[in-house]
């Protein structure tokens, strides 16, 4: 059995309250913290955990809360980022639906490491009904006097505000996120000069982390750094929740060690339980939706015929060329009827939808590369607009103000790349895929693609 | 101060000066084009990505080139940069990119548009835009809306560098417009049909890089290469007065800033001067305006027109519009 740090409390009946929840020994870290430790102690415990950033990018936390400047002369911010709407991905949801009180704690610990008197949760607008689970969630630590001013008599204050967004995805990106926190269009800011720990929320230092990663910290701060650093492989250290989701037996949320082999995530029973339907597995799409696509082969095993583990470092092997990326562990399974065009065109009008139209590759690439896809799937495609895709995703890439840019390119460019066969399928027999079913009524074999258990 | 070289060219300015405002300072063919910054609108920029440069050096502490391209606009100088714009492949080919994403919304009706001729887009498509399009969906539209009775919307046209909104937020008491809407369906407009009416609005006319706001008073009433442009100022009590007068004739088509080689307007004039003073008689006229960044215009070669014989004309308006108001004989002058 994995060990479980984020979710070891999670069946117990009523963690969602305060009472279960503290004698489940939970705030026993805010405790410690703020009474036998210093601010600095706490970020260094952080630093030793190696704990990376699980909203997707996987910066080392503890050093990104080093570059906080305390000295500014002006309030420091803590921002927790629930907007979590990347497709694939419901990790976040699952700990705020279920145990608020594990962000809450870990927001009071980060919000001490790095000198915060006001933190917000910035949550997506699609989880309505979740706020009035965090707003009682504060109320009740705020009674027991773990908020507000004074905490345990340590001279440390703090007030959580939850504030729901409008439900943009461009809002989970950080600069945006403050934008919209402001009161403004949810655009995001140039980097340079807006980076956030220099001139965040209100142009003040503004330490933005996810909710999982803030989750994490009382358990390191429970355990110490050093101890967390032992679960977990090399430089991917401690546990990740992975949202899994598509053609398998067990959707759902799990916890996994990281270093835990992908194939037995896969097809062990403790996890996904295999491809449904005795099926075989043709494609994975491993951190949510804006991370390269990878087929059968290449995701069980690297391009050098090593296993493929769950870490930072296991699945960006090898690169585009043949790697992906842990993301934020939204991990979609796609099984031998699945069509990668018609798939790629749902992310790819996702990604059309949600493109804030602040800078031109995007704003305009994102609906172009739909329009194409919807073609091709529809039947309508040409033999150059598949070169035709692949260019356009590259002059996106790279070229836009915020990372939607490259979310958007990237599964287009590795869906060409990895799939071809799918997609000139489509052109060939424009005919057959104009039945939506066309992959379910007659899988497409193609090389080495699919995988068995 | 810092050195940077840019293609090759080294050149010293001060810390904190952006990439694009250093390659100025060198000037010539280096200039990265710019279709959403705006010297004197602050925050403005980084939008449009046709400024993309690529950074060979980050500086002289750190030899490593930036991982992406950047945009020279928003991003400042280190000492020891090496910035590399019309020398490095990957920087044309991106602007290439910016451009055909930029030109697949946007309508090629210059030969309708008000603003051919004086058009930044037009400039850049000529410079780096391909020949034919590969763009065969259908493209976004948009009614032509009054914004008031001196501005005129084409969205259609609209490449939203947002320069407009931040015209109103820095020059006007209140925005009324701004933008609205995600993605490629983005557009600026005032919400609720509103008239944008304050002494200032009509500089979103000066500052829009394409023809998505046109000055209603000179619509259709002349390409501007077929127009010359005087430099003139005037004593106003809500602006600086100084002008271009864009005339034909006697006639005063159209009166905007001052723009410089680069298109921008430094210092920004109220809308009496713009749309309410349209005879040479408001005006001191100071002598030709040299344009050189739009060969179109330039090719008129208005400039050797015979200043005195001008003045002479002016003065000769003056004095017969005095004639009229006295009720005198305005003949009798030229007796």
């Amino acid at each position: 059995m994995t060990r479980q740090v984020l979710l070891k409390d999670i069946n117990v009946p009523g963690i969602l309250s305060y009472e279960v929840y503290r004698r489940q020994g939970g705030y026993s870290a805010v405790e410690k913290a703020l009474r036998e430790m210093t601010p600095e102690q706490v970020t260094e415990e952080v630093k030793l955990s190696g704990l990376r950033g699980r909203g997707g990018a996987g910066f080392p936390s503890g050093l990104k809360w080093t570059f906080i400047n305390r000295n500014a002369g002006k309030p420091v911010y803590l921002v927790c980022n629930a907007d979590e709407s990347e497709p694939g991905t419901f990790k976040d949801r699952y700990l705020l639906e279920h145990i608020p009180h594990l962000l809450i704690e870990g927001m009071i610990l980060s919000s001490f490491a790095i000198g915060a008197n006001t933190a917000y949760i910035y949550m997506r607008g699609e989880f309505r009904w979740i706020f009035p689970i965090l707003e009682r969630a504060i109320a009740e630590a705020r009674a027991a006097g773990f908020l507000g001013d004074n905490i345990l008599g340590s001279g440390f204050s703090l007030e959580i505000y939850v504030h729901p967004g409008g439900g943009a995805y461009i809002c989970g990106e950080e600069t945006a996120l403050l934008e919209s926190l402001e009161g403004k269009r949810g655009n995001p800011r140039l980097k340079p000069p807006y980076f956030p720990a220099v001139m965040g929320l209100y142009h003040c230092p503004t330490l933005v982390n996810n909710v999982e990663t803030l989750a994490t910290v009382p358990a390191i701060v429970n355990m110490g750094g050093a101890e967390y650093a032992r679960i977990g492989v090399g430089k991917s250290t401690g546990t990740k929740l992975i949202s899994a989701s598509g053609h398998i037996n067990k959707p759902g949320v799990y916890e996994i060690e990281l270093g835990l082999p992908v194939e037995e995530f896969i097809y062990s029973d403790e996890y996904c339980g295999g491809i449904w339907k005795g099926r075989k597995l043709k494609a994975v799409v491993a951190g949510g939706s804006s991370v390269p696509i990878l087929p059968a082969d290449l995701i069980l095993k690297t391009a050098k015929g090593e296993p493929r583990l769950m870490t930072y470092e296991s699945l960006a092997e090898g690169g585009f060329e043949s790697g992906t990326m842990l993301g934020s562990g939204g991990f979609i399974v796609m099984d031998e009827t699945t069509c990668i065009v018609r798939n790629l065109w749902n992310f790819t009008r996702f990604y059309h939808h949600e493109s804030c139209g602040q800078c031109s590759p995007c704003r305009e690439g994102t609906g172009w590369m739909e329009k194409v896809l919807h073609r091709i799937e529809h039947g309508e495609g040409r033999p150059h607009d598949i070169d035709l895709l692949d260019d356009v995703a590259k002059k996106i890439e790279g070229k836009t103000i915020c990372p939607l840019g490259d979310a958007a390119a990237w599964p287009v460019s590795s869906a060409i790349r990895h799939f071809r066969d799918d997609f000139e399928y489509h052109i060939k027999y424009p005919e057959k895929v104009k039945n939506p079913k066309h992959f379910e009524l007659e899988p497409l074999v193609s090389r080495s693609h699919l995988a068995t258990a | 101060m810092a050195k940077v070289t840019i293609d090759g060219i080294e050149t010293e300015v001060p810390d904190g000066t952006t990439i694009l405002n250093a390659a100025r300072q060198v000037g010539g063919a280096i200039v990265p084009p710019a279709m959403c910054y705006y010297t004197s609108l602050k925050e403005s920029g980084g939008n449009c990505r046709v400024c993309l440069v690529r950074v060979a050096q980050t500086s002289s502490r750190d030899a490593r080139p930036l991982p992406k391209l950047v945009a020279s606009c928003s991003t400042p100088v280190q000492d020891g940069m090496v910035v590399e714009n019309i020398t490095s492949p990957a920087v044309l080919e991106a602007r290439k990119g910016v451009v055909e994403f930029l030109l697949i919304n946007h309508p090629l009706d210059c030969p309708v548009c008000d603003q051919a001729g004086e058009c930044d887009l037009q400039d850049l498509s000529y410079a780096h835009g391909l020949a034919s399009t590969r763009y065969e969906e259908e493209r976004r539209t948009f009614e032509p809306v009054d914004i008031g009775d001196k501005i005129k919307l084409h969205m259609t046209r609209c490449i939203l560098c947002y320069r407009c909104t931040y015209v109103a937020d820095q020059l006007t008491d209140e925005r009324r417009h701004g933008v609205l809407n995600r993605g490629d369906r983005a557009e600026i407009g005032t919400y609720i049909k509103n008239a944008i009416d304050n002494d200032f609005s009509g500089n979103m006319i000066d500052v829009c890089p394409v023809g998505a706001l046109t000055d209603r008073t000179f619509r259709f009433k002349s390409r501007v290469w077929f127009t010359q442009p005087l430099d003139a100022h005037r004593d106003c009590d809500k602006c600086c007065g100084k002008v271009v007068l864009w005339t034909k004739g006697e006639e005063v088509l159209r009166v905007t800033g001052r723009k410089d080689k680069y298109g921008e307007v430094h210092e920004f004039i109220c809308n009496e001067c713009r749309f309410e003073r349209k005879s040479l008689s408001d005006w001191v006229v100071e002598g030709p305006r040299h344009i050189n960044r739009h060969s179109v215009i330039s090719q008129n070669h208005y400039e050797k027109i015979n200043l005195v014989a001008l003045k002479k004309e002016v003065e000769r308006q003056i004095q017969f519009q005095k004639g009229k108001t006295n009720g005198n004989n305005p003949n009798a002058l030229q007796a």
